[in-house]
């Protein structure tokens, strides 16, 4: 058997300090079975080192290899080329939005990863905790219900801080100061109940309030955090909360 | 080979068209529909100020907004308000989280319910 061979045009998006933002485009032969990120590390290995992009893991833990391929937010090291391109066609690779782009490809997540600190969300939990979808026995052999259920199990949370549901938010595009679907959804995964720090983050102008509903955050999120239901969920609670404290049965802080 | 470019202007950023999904589209038109009823309130308390002005004046004012193109214009707040109005229950309900993985199927449902009661309106305005 012969491995497919594709020719793909890869469309990139390039910009170094304050000069002005120009596409260089390069024609490779691929493999449409691997990943833009393998064609990205081509272009930089055989055809420009200059090239700046971030990556580590290749395997969709890191979140560092997020850009926009064809105007859609994507992990770069899980979406194969076959599912952007087609064979003698062209790929736009691009930098994540709302980022400061640093260089190339690569955008500055600083604010990002400091509110997520902000708000400590916690980088594993108890597997009890995680809304592990139950696997069905369909082979009769692997046991259903949830994965692990040893009381000290704990598993890495969802959210790998990518940054992929901030670029496509467009709320996050027209307002700087919005806390954004990652940090939000982090919110919620801890609750707001008995915590008036993270109940005032939530519960403001540029809080759960500013999202005007348009899921685009759930669309791209890689990991199946679902941001755009966690909002929601989150609104629900400042809701009780108010409700709780209009009646005198809040927490005082 | 290399092209020059310019950054994308933030309106083309917000909109991302065509990559972006249902959620999206129903928060531009009920943004798109915001604008244009909050327009009209002002047009319309703007234009009632006739009345002040005596019965005739006002009789002229009624003579004009009876033309075709008035009807239409109606017709179009009336689509905004129905469109708009429909939208807002649903995020209403997914405000409360209620059936918010199902937002999608929700926005269709209203959707088409303002799709008809839109052509109820247009099929009443225009054959009267």
């Amino acid at each position: 058997m012969t491995a497919e061979v594709w020719t793909v045009t890869f469309r990139v998006f390039r910009r170094k300090g304050a000069e002005a933002p120009h596409y260089d485009f390069f024609r490779l032969e691929v493999s449409p079975d691997e990943y833009v990120l393998d064609a990205i590390e081509r272009i930089w290995a055989f055809h420009d080192r200059s090239l700046v992009y971030r990556y580590a893991c290749h395997h969709a833990t890191c979140g560092a290899c997020g850009m926009r391929v064809n105007s859609v937010e994507k992990l770069t090291c899980i979406t194969t080329i076959r599912s952007v391109a087609r064979d003698g066609g062209e790929v736009t690779v691009e930098p994540l939005r709302n980022f400061p782009v640093i260089s190339d490809l690569t955008v500055d997540m600083g604010d990002l990863y400091r509110s997520m600190e902000a708000v400590h969300y916690p980088a594993v939990s108890p597997v009890a905790a995680a809304p592990l979808p139950t696997i069905p026995a369909k082979d009769g052999i692997s046991p259903g219900g949830p994965l692990r259920e040893e009381p000290d199990a704990h598993r890495l949370n969802d959210c790998i801080e990518c940054g992929l549901c901030v670029s496509a938010c467009p709320i996050a595009t027209t307002t700087a100061g919005y806390l954004g679907p990652a940090v939000l959804a982090a919110i919620q995964f801890q609750g707001i109940s008995g915590k008036p720090a993270l109940a005032g983050l939530a519960d403001c102008e540029d809080g759960v309030w500013r999202c005007h509903s348009a899921y685009e955050c759930t669309a791209v999120c890689p990991s199946l955090v679902d941001p755009g239901w966690r909002i929601m969920d989150l609104r629900k609670q400042a809701i009780g909360r108010r409700f709780r404290r209009l009646f005198g049965r809040g927490e005082t802080a | 080979m290399s092209v020059q470019t310019r950054s994308p202007s933030r309106a083309a950023q917000w909109l991302n068209f065509p990559h972006r999904g249902v959620g999206m589209w129903a928060f531009a038109m009920n943004r798109l529909s915001a604008l244009g009823l909050a327009v009209y309130l002002f047009l319309h308390l703007f234009l009632l100020r006739q009345l002040a002005e005596g019965p005739s004046a006002f009789d002229r004012f009624i003579s004009l907004v009876r033309s075709p193109l008035f009807t239409l214009s109606e017709w179009v707040v009336v689509v905004g308000g129905l469109y708009h109005g429909l939208n807002g229950v649903r995020v209403i309900l997914t405000s409360l989280g209620v059936a918010v993985p199902y937002q999608r199927q929700m926005f269709w449902i209203l959707f088409g319910i303002a799709a008809l009661g839109s052509l109820a309106f247009a099929i009443r305005m225009f054959t009267a």
